[in-house]
């Protein structure tokens, strides 16, 4: 038989846990706009696209355009590098990736100009393998923008960008 | 607090306020004639008071340049030149604080290097060990926030190199992806990054105020070490503080301002790069990039591991290493002038990490000697730091033959009188 101090401890006990859920919950839930603020504002989200005109770049040169905040490597690539990149398919890639799956057209390399490993900027066609060298902490990558050598986990990565005619390329 | 004296005002105003607020009897306890030190501190136990006296140089500077500064990308930089060159006593104020920064450390390294060889982490000051390297990461985060507020182009780089540590961490479920954007308040380091960095520039000091307080409190406990490592026993192995040591340190701290007014006044750019006055440009990397000389040991452990992940945990491991020592360190003796295999790998040690520091400033595919790469050399100075606290230290201090400890910090005293 449960006596009426026993039913009082439990409804005591329930009530502790019950108080505690709740203030942990509303802890949280104040925290989390503090915390949140720190993301990305609407302003700096809304800023999401630019528009290249591809004929100012020559076969053979790459372009940096700022975007978001970084930089984005435009490369007009010669039919030999094309090659070379498409070769390089079957190397001992690091972050494997067809050279195919990297370009909606083989000439024009766009990805981020932004080394994977920590952040910098790699210099173009430096480096052991004719495409990017990042000076920070020595990161190679090739004509199609995969890393070979050095500390960097990944490939650059590939930006979302579209043609909106022969020319002209939007980003973002 | 080990007070060792009462507090006994005679001013009948000073009895007045002690009676409803202790703060004179505090003070005369902590730092005043009533707490009874060790009778032989060397000028090695100086470096606590002068990292003191740096935290307050870098506060009122600080204070003071935030009236000038202005925390936008667009003005940051000429606002730094304006500060140096248009606001009245601005080039000093501001010298005194870029160049504090770098004194700040100095002390501090000296500070910690003395707590290593004089064993002052060991049982019972634990805890006051913790707090200290507390201090230092608050002071690491200080320093590399303040230095991102010039936005020069070590300042912007240096905050992309730092920040994208974080990237190391994508694997982790939810706020993996998106920690290194929710640190910069975009895609890239820009403004709002530079603004929440002026503002736990400007907190974290106080916070380190705090724990600098809880030091010196838990300092109390126990009281201090000193160079033989034995316990002060009685009245006889203890001197006030006041006079004694208030005179030592106020000594070496006229020392420390001439070595600091050296700096200030004749190599104000010493300790800097040239790199920071160019402005910063998102679309080129400075060709060789470093950070502060404070940071170049650890940047070069970093650099050692060729995986990204592996690299910064080793480089944050380097640091969060010293909160094992007082376990790490077996010895029942502290001070390592009766251990001599300890102080020999002691020094070895801080050969080491002066050459981790040497190797952090070259590019990693330097050679540096011997057909040998920078890279090469920071792996085998990286692997030495790290068997030094995990094989070197917990053996050598359980195994050494160590040598006879004096009785009482006054009969080696008086001994070494003896000897003339």
């Amino acid at each position: 038989m449960t006596t009426h101090n026993e039913v009082v401890e439990e409804r005591r006990n329930f009530l502790y846990i019950a108080t505690g859920a709740a203030g942990i919950v509303a802890a949280g839930a104040t925290a989390w706009p503090l915390v949140d603020q720190m993301n990305p504002s609407k302003d700096v989200l809304a800023l999401s696209s630019i528009e290249v005109d591809l004929n100012a770049i020559a076969l053979g040169h790459t372009a940096v355009f700022l975007w978001r905040g970084n930089p984005v490597f435009i490369r007009h690539r010669t039919p030999a590098e094309i090659t070379e990149a498409r070769a390089d398919d079957t190397a001992d890639l690091v972050d494997p990736q067809r050279d195919e799956d990297r370009v909606q057209k083989a000439e024009w390399l766009i990805m981020s100009g932004v080394c994977t490993h920590l952040g910098c900027v790699p210099i173009d066609q430096k480096g052991d393998f004719g495409g990017w060298y990042c000076p920070c902490h020595g990161s190679h990558y090739d004509i199609s923008g995969r890393i070979r050598k050095g500390p960097a986990p990944r490939n650059l990565p590939i930006v979302k960008y579209a043609f909106l005619n022969d020319t002209t390329v939007k980003i973002g | 607090m080990a007070s060792d004296k009462k507090f006994e005002p005679t001013n009948p105003t000073v009895k007045w306020i002690e009676d409803r607020l202790p703060i004179f009897g505090l003070i005369y306890n902590t730092l005043g004639a009533g707490y009874d030190a060790p009778r032989n501190l060397n000028y090695w136990w100086n470096f606590g008071v002068l990292a003191g006296f740096m935290m307050v140089v870098q506060i009122i500077t600080g204070i003071i340049l935030a009236m000038h500064y202005i925390p936008d990308i667009t003005v940051a930089f000429d606002n730094v030149q304006h500060i140096k060159r248009d606001v009245n006593y601005g080039w000093l104020i501001q010298t005194i604080h870029a160049n504090g920064a770098s004194m700040f450390f100095i002390v501090v390294y000296v500070h910690i290097l003395r707590g290593f060889y004089f064993g002052s982490y060991k049982a019972p000051r634990e805890i006051l060990w913790f707090l200290g390297v507390i201090i230092y990461l608050l002071m690491m985060a200080t320093g590399f926030m303040g230095y991102v507020l010039p936005w020069g182009q070590m300042s912007f780089w240096g905050a992309k190199v730092i920040t994208s540590l974080f990237s190391a961490f994508d694997f982790i479920p939810f706020i993996g992806d998106g920690l290194v954007e929710w640190l910069w308040g975009g895609f890239a380091v820009g403004q709002p990054t530079l603004n929440r960095f002026y503002s736990l520039h400007y907190l974290l000091p106080f916070i380190l105020v705090g724990v600098v307080i809880l030091h010196i409190w838990a300092l109390h406990i126990p009281g201090s070490t000193n160079p033989l490592g034995i316990d002060a026993k009685g009245p006889y192995d203890k001197i006030p503080f006041h006079p004694y040591y208030t005179a030592k340190d106020a000594f070496g701290l006229g020392v420390f301002i001439i070595f600091f007014a050296i700096f200030v006044f004749y190599a104000p750019d010493f300790l800097g790069h040239p790199d920071n006055y160019i402005k910063a440009n998102p679309l080129v990397t400075p060709v060789h990039i470093v950070p502060e000389w404070y940071y170049l040991p650890f940047y070069a452990i970093l650099r050692a591991i060729p995986d990204k992940l592996l690299g910064v945990i080793a480089m944050f491991s380097s640091i969060l290493v010293l909160f094992v020592m007082p376990w790490l360190d077996g010895s029942n003796i502290r001070s390592m002038r009766f251990r001599p295999l300890s102080k020999f790998f002691f020094w070895l040690f801080v050969i080491n990490g002066i050459f981790l520091g040497y190797l952090g400033q070259r590019a990693p595919d330097d050679i540096v000697a011997m057909d040998t790469t920078a890279l090469v050399f920071a792996q085998f100075a990286t692997a030495f730091y790290f068997t030094y606290f995990l094989i070197i230290m917990p053996l050598v201090s359980r195994m050494e033959t160590t040598k006879p400890v004096p009785t009482s910090i006054a009969a080696s005293v008086l001994e070494a009188n003896k000897k003339g």
